[in-house]
């Protein structure tokens, strides 16, 4: 029988494996592909007309509260699965106790809404 | 009580362990090549259908069976065109981030108690995180690309991800607690009796809603809206670069429809009187019965604004999801 980490060979080679993959379609679509760059083929696609101002440019990132409530609920989940695997046995305590814990979150989740901020704005 | 059955039917059948391995890996590899094509495959026709298009019915003259093929040669012939104000690498490199996650997931998906490739104790736990990491290609596809609508597009994606992985990840942490297992196999094995959706409805619901958003799959499509923003973070690719991500895109559909069977479907376990079909045969068709509503949905349904994408998910799945974990702790406790 194979030890833990030997049973996580196969992620490693299919992963090695799919990089491969995708190396070797690229190569060997430069082989077949034509190559005629000229210079307006080159120039960033803007609806036909000429760029205006670069590309890189600022943009209002719109979900910057979403984000930050987004990394407490992933990080609940992360508390979550290991407990939804044994808490059976631990009975109505565990269950009331992740209850009070989700709950919290949840009045989080509610006071970001009353207050206005999961308004995509 | 749930019958663990670690060892696989290579395993079996081979006992060196680099033989072994490589055989997983080939089969694991050809799966991915043959399966997304046949989705692909799928999407053409049934889209043609419903929605009568004549274009996919001409190639190679009966019913256009060989549109596919076209489509293939037409891709790898394409110049590969890098902006000139792109950055060359990560552009380049984009979507084989996106698409190689897709890969690995295929590792943990099983087609009977002896045929899967890896009984992973975490399955469900890889499997969440596995499918979140092509964020980062579309990401850096739209950031390198240099381009506006890019741009746009894959900060949209970001932000449905960031709206959409928490009613999958909690939907999935329901099931855990009914199944009491994180190994795929182990969760089809606990719905011996019944599925899973039986119990869950509310829960499949969400699962299936919030990986249509994952995958964003029409209605859930705004990082690729073709009428405001050309084609999202897509928009400057063109040739097998482009391809790459459709096949991701098929891939991810594949994926989360065999996930979606594994956590709600029953996986590979027959439906009631039905036990003469074998096994991988029902997984095989409970995938492609759920990636044909993902396609049908995209003949169905309008597109959905950015606003009440993001209300869908705070307002609705996840008060809904959180409910619900709740509620199966309650109940599984209680009986």
């Amino acid at each position: 029988m194979e030890t833990y980490y030997e049973s996580y060979g196969v992620v490693l080679a299919v992963l090695v494996t799919g990089i491969g993959l995708v190396a070797v379609a690229f190569g060997a679509a430069r082989l077949v592909a034509p190559r005629r760059p000229i210079p307006t083929k080159l120039l960033t696609y803007e609806c036909g007309i000429d760029p205006v101002g670069q590309g890189w440019s600022q943009s209002q990132v719109r979900y910057y509260i979403y984000g930050f409530l987004f990394v407490i609920f992933d990080v609940e989940a992360v508390f979550l699965f290991p407990w939804a695997g044994i808490f059976e046995g631990l009975g109505y305590q565990a269950v009331v106790e992740m209850g009070i814990f989700i709950g919290i979150l949840a009045v989080g989740l509610l006071y970001a809404w009353r207050k206005g901020v999961l308004r995509w704005a | 009580m749930i019958a663990q059955s670690g060892v696989s039917f290579v395993d079996q059948w081979l006992d060196s362990y680099w033989l072994v391995l490589i055989v997983k890996t080939l089969v694991v590899i050809g799966f991915f090549l043959v399966a997304p094509l046949g989705i692909g495959y799928m999407e053409h026709k049934v889209l043609a259908h419903m929605q009568a298009r004549l274009g996919p019915m001409y190639a190679g003259r009966f019913h256009g069976w060989a549109q596919l093929l076209a489509d293939g040669v037409k891709f790898i012939q394409k110049e590969d065109v890098i902006p000139a104000a792109a950055d060359r690498w990560v552009f380049s490199l984009a979507p084989g981030v996106v698409l190689v996650p897709y890969i690995a997931l295929f590792v943990v998906i099983p087609f009977s108690d002896e045929i899967f490739i890896l009984n992973l104790d975490v399955g469900i736990f890889f499997v969440l995180a596995v499918t979140s990491v092509s964020v980062i290609g579309t990401l850096m596809a739209g950031w390198a690309s240099a381009n506006k609508f890019s741009l746009i597009g894959a900060l949209r994606a970001a932000a449905q991800l960031i709206a959409y992985e928490l009613p999958l990840v909690l939907a999935a942490a329901a099931v855990v607690m009914q199944a009491a297992t994180l190994s795929m196999v182990g969760i089809v094995e606990a719905q011996q009796q019944y599925w899973f959706v039986v119990t869950q409805p509310i829960g499949f619901g969400i699962f299936v809603v919030a990986a249509l958003a994952e995958l964003t799959r029409p209605p859930f499509d705004m990082p690729v809206a073709d009428s405001e923003i050309i084609f999202g973070a897509l928009t400057e690719y063109t040739g097998l670069k482009f391809a790459f991500f459709l096949l991701a895109e098929y891939g991810g559909i594949v994926a989360l429809s065999a996930v979606a069977s594994v956590l709600y479907l029953g996986g590979y376990q027959p439906a009631p009187f039905l036990d003469a079909i074998p096994e991988p045969l029902w997984m095989a068709a409970k995938i492609g019965g759920l990636s044909f509503v993902i396609i049908w949905l995209r003949a169905t349904y309008p597109r959905m604004r950015e606003d009440q994408l993001q209300r869908i998910s705070w307002l609705t799945l996840i008060p809904l999801a959180l409910f619900q974990v709740l509620a199966v702790g309650f109940l599984k406790v209680a009986f």
